[in-house]
């Protein structure tokens, strides 16, 4: 499991009503008490799925090779959920995250790309994330676009040009140095690459969210934007750069999908906003702004993860599938709120 | 393409049309017309490669987003490409039914000699597909099926319980001495019903070999993303089986990846639809893929030419008959390595 164990002091304070000069320096015991029980309810839910897979499918479920196999599965969508949160975070929404995997991957495993290499792909894939997010940031920035229109104009426009590049193919990657980093010779002490990718970012941006200006400015900008421009916080400035960092988390979602799938294919990332938005939200991150945590998000795409793992195993119709994840996410949504009121918190 | 060797019902259908096709691409009918001729009524007409009366044909077809949809457009406009007396007006492809009827609509009004609609959901475009045949456009019916064949002059496709059933039975061959066999189907997009007819014909193949069991069905998206997911999960929760049917070639390199990330080789697997990938995987023969059942995208071919007779008032080489059939299936040929030779050339990318 990634997630670190002291999620009591992982978010910082929630800013809806607090100029950001009152910023308290960490999580207050209130706040603290809060969101821990916040994760903890999480962490209830993802016990009792993991007892209902070690109970349905015990010798399958709880292999280590299945314990690879769901976190593996949790850290492309994982990485994509990161920069979301930060995005939700600062009032926004990047509806474009799956069509920007898309684009960056097609791009990054196009003929002339391979030639260049395990570098070439890598380079490709973030310059392209990082670019596509750039134009996502100064349109919703500077050119006062609404972050839901900018985004799904980019989602549109990103999935055509996928769509373009690759004439509907799918472009099988040929560097055997990339597909490597799939395999279970590649994996470091029995963790797959791309955990390590996940977790490396998991870190980063819990580090960078909870400990730094920037985290501090994105709770800022999403808490009251006018407080924080009165507080001298260049809000515009700060948008962009969590558009840009939405896209990089793509660029890299995409170069992990490359080495996963072993191709590009322009229907690659599909639906991964709404997954990421979902893991988000179930995570504690508040819609409207001003609220974040990433360790919450990293906890919703383990539960959807591991439902799926679950669903799997059981050989479940993709119907019932469908029906009883859409149950549990309302499950998962109603035990975080009971737990919060019966404490009074909400 | 030609399906001489195997003769079954399908096969005598897919036969017929393969030798008009083959007849038109050459356009060697000099060569052995005499013994058609014999039982053709003289006044029958066949279609072949002379230049005849100038023919539009419009052609609307869904977003090629797949490997096999953009087959399907490649193959239309080649094949009309071939021909001096054809124009072809093609629509933007998509996947939105209101943009696709209004495509169709925009074909009307321009008064095409005839249509070829490979609609995005066959009974939605229905009504569009009646409006033509009552402006008196004929419309070739691609594939996905109209609701009524009110709506279409003649329907040429492909055919998905055939798909299942020949994987099945191919399984039921390798697997017929072993007893106790299992196998697991990853299927294609659960909510489109082409997807339950490829698994009711490989379940009804199945009930022929009672020693054999499907202890696992899993759907994916048709992607190589979906593909190598639900492999990934399968392969996790079946630690032992011996054959694998899935139901597509696209979303079959995901598979073949997510089977040599585990390092599984202990089973057979078939795919389906006829990827050129695929293909050469079956001939390098270094994989557990060891065959794939076709759909072929040469339909779409074939759907030109049989728009271009029909505006010109001829039959099929090869019939009896007057005129066009009001419905064409293709045969769903297993390719193994035995003949995968044969097939390469349909083989899409």
């Amino acid at each position: 499991m990634t997630q670190p164990a002291s999620a009591a002091r992982q978010d910082a304070p929630n800013l809806v009503k607090t100029p950001p000069q009152q910023e308290p320096k960490g999580s207050g015991p209130a706040f603290g008490l809060r969101l821990d029980l916040r994760n903890l309810s999480l962490l209830g839910v993802l016990a009792a799925l993991i007892v209902v897979g070690g109970f349905t499918k015990p010798d399958e479920f709880l292999a280590i090779s299945n314990l690879q196999l769901v976190l593996t599965q949790a850290s492309i969508i994982g990485v994509v959920t990161v920069g979301m949160t930060f995005v939700i975070t600062s009032g926004g929404i990047d509806l474009s995250v799956g069509a920007m995997v898309a684009l960056a991957s097609v791009w990054a495993t196009t003929l002339a790309t391979q030639e260049y290499g395990f570098a070439g792909i890598l380079f490709t894939a973030i310059v392209v994330g990082v670019g596509c997010g750039l134009v996502n940031g100064v349109l919703i920035a500077y050119g006062g676009l609404v972050p839901f229109i900018a985004t799904i104009a980019m989602l549109a426009s990103a999935r055509g040009l996928a769509l373009q590049i690759t004439d509907g193919k799918t472009q099988i990657v040929t560097v055997d140095s990339v597909l490597d980093l799939g395999v279970k010779d590649a994996y470091v002490l029995g963790i797959p690459p791309l955990v390590l990718i996940f977790a490396a970012v998991v870190v980063i941006g819990w580090l960078v969210l909870n400990r730094t200006t920037f985290g501090r400015r994105t709770f800022a900008v999403g808490g009251n934007p006018e407080a924080a421009r009165l507080a001298g916080i260049d809000v515009r400035r700060q948008r962009l750069y969590l558009y840009v960092l939405s896209g990089l988390c793509c660029g890299i979602a995409a170069f992990m999908l490359i080495v996963l799938a072993g191709s590009g294919q322009n229907t690659n990332g599909n639906l991964y906003e709404l997954d990421a938005i979902a893991a988000a939200i179930i995570g504690g991150t508040l819609l409207s702004g001003g609220r974040g945590t990433v360790v919450g998000s990293v906890l919703g795409v383990l539960i959807f993860t591991t439902i799926t793992n679950i669903f799997a195993l059981n050989n479940l119709e993709t119907a019932v599938q469908q029906i009883a994840k859409g149950a549990i996410i309302v499950v998962a949504v109603l035990v975080q709120h009971h737990t919060l009121r019966r404490r009074g918190q909400t | 393409m030609p399906e001489f060797s195997a003769p079954s019902r399908r096969g005598i259908l897919f036969g017929t049309a393969a030798v008009s096709a083959g007849a038109l691409i050459t356009g060697c009918t000099s060569n052995e017309p005499e013994k058609k001729d014999s039982a053709a009524p003289a006044n029958a007409p066949v279609a072949d490669g002379a230049p005849g009366k100038a023919v539009t044909i419009g052609f609307a077809g869904p977003q090629a987003d797949h490997g096999w949809l953009n087959a399907i457009n490649d193959n239309a406009k080649q094949r009309a490409k071939k021909y001096s007396d054809v124009t072809l007006e093609i629509t933007e492809g998509s996947n939105d039914t209101a943009a696709q009827i209004g495509q169709v609509q925009t074909l009307i009004n321009k008064k095409v000699d005839v249509l070829v609609i490979l609609p995005a959901d066959g009974k939605a475009l229905t009504q569009v597909g009646l409006q033509a045949m009552k402006a008196g456009i004929p419309v070739i019916n691609l594939d996905r099926i109209f609701a009524s064949p009110q709506a279409y002059r003649c329907w040429i496709g492909g055919d998905n319980y055939g798909m299942g059933l020949n994987a099945g039975n191919y399984i039921g061959e390798q697997l017929k001495d072993k007893p106790d066999a299992k196998v697991v189907e990853l299927a294609g997009v659960d909510n489109l019903e082409l997807t339950k007819q490829r698994t009711q014909g490989f379940d009804d193949a199945l009930k022929n070999y009672p020693n054999i069991r499907k202890v696992a069905r899993q759907a994916a998206d048709f992607t190589v993303e979906s593909g190598q997911a639900k492999m990934a999960q399968l392969l996790q929760a079946q630690s032992d089986f011996d054959a694998l049917w899935n139901h597509d070639d696209d979303q079959g390199v995901g598979a073949l990846r997510a089977i040599a990330q585990a390092g599984r080789k202990d089973f057979i697997m078939v795919g389906g639809a006829g990827a050129k990938s695929a293909m050469d995987a079956i001939k390098a023969d270094n994989s557990v893929l060891k065959a794939t059942v076709l759909y072929p995208p040469t339909m779409a071919a074939s759907a030109i030419d049989i728009a271009r007779a029909v505006a010109q008032g001829k039959g099929v080489g090869g019939m009896a008959e007057m005129e066009i059939p009001a419905s064409i299936t293709l045969y769903s040929a297993v390719v193994t390595k035995d003949n995968v030779a044969q097939y390469l050339p349909t083989g899409f990318i």
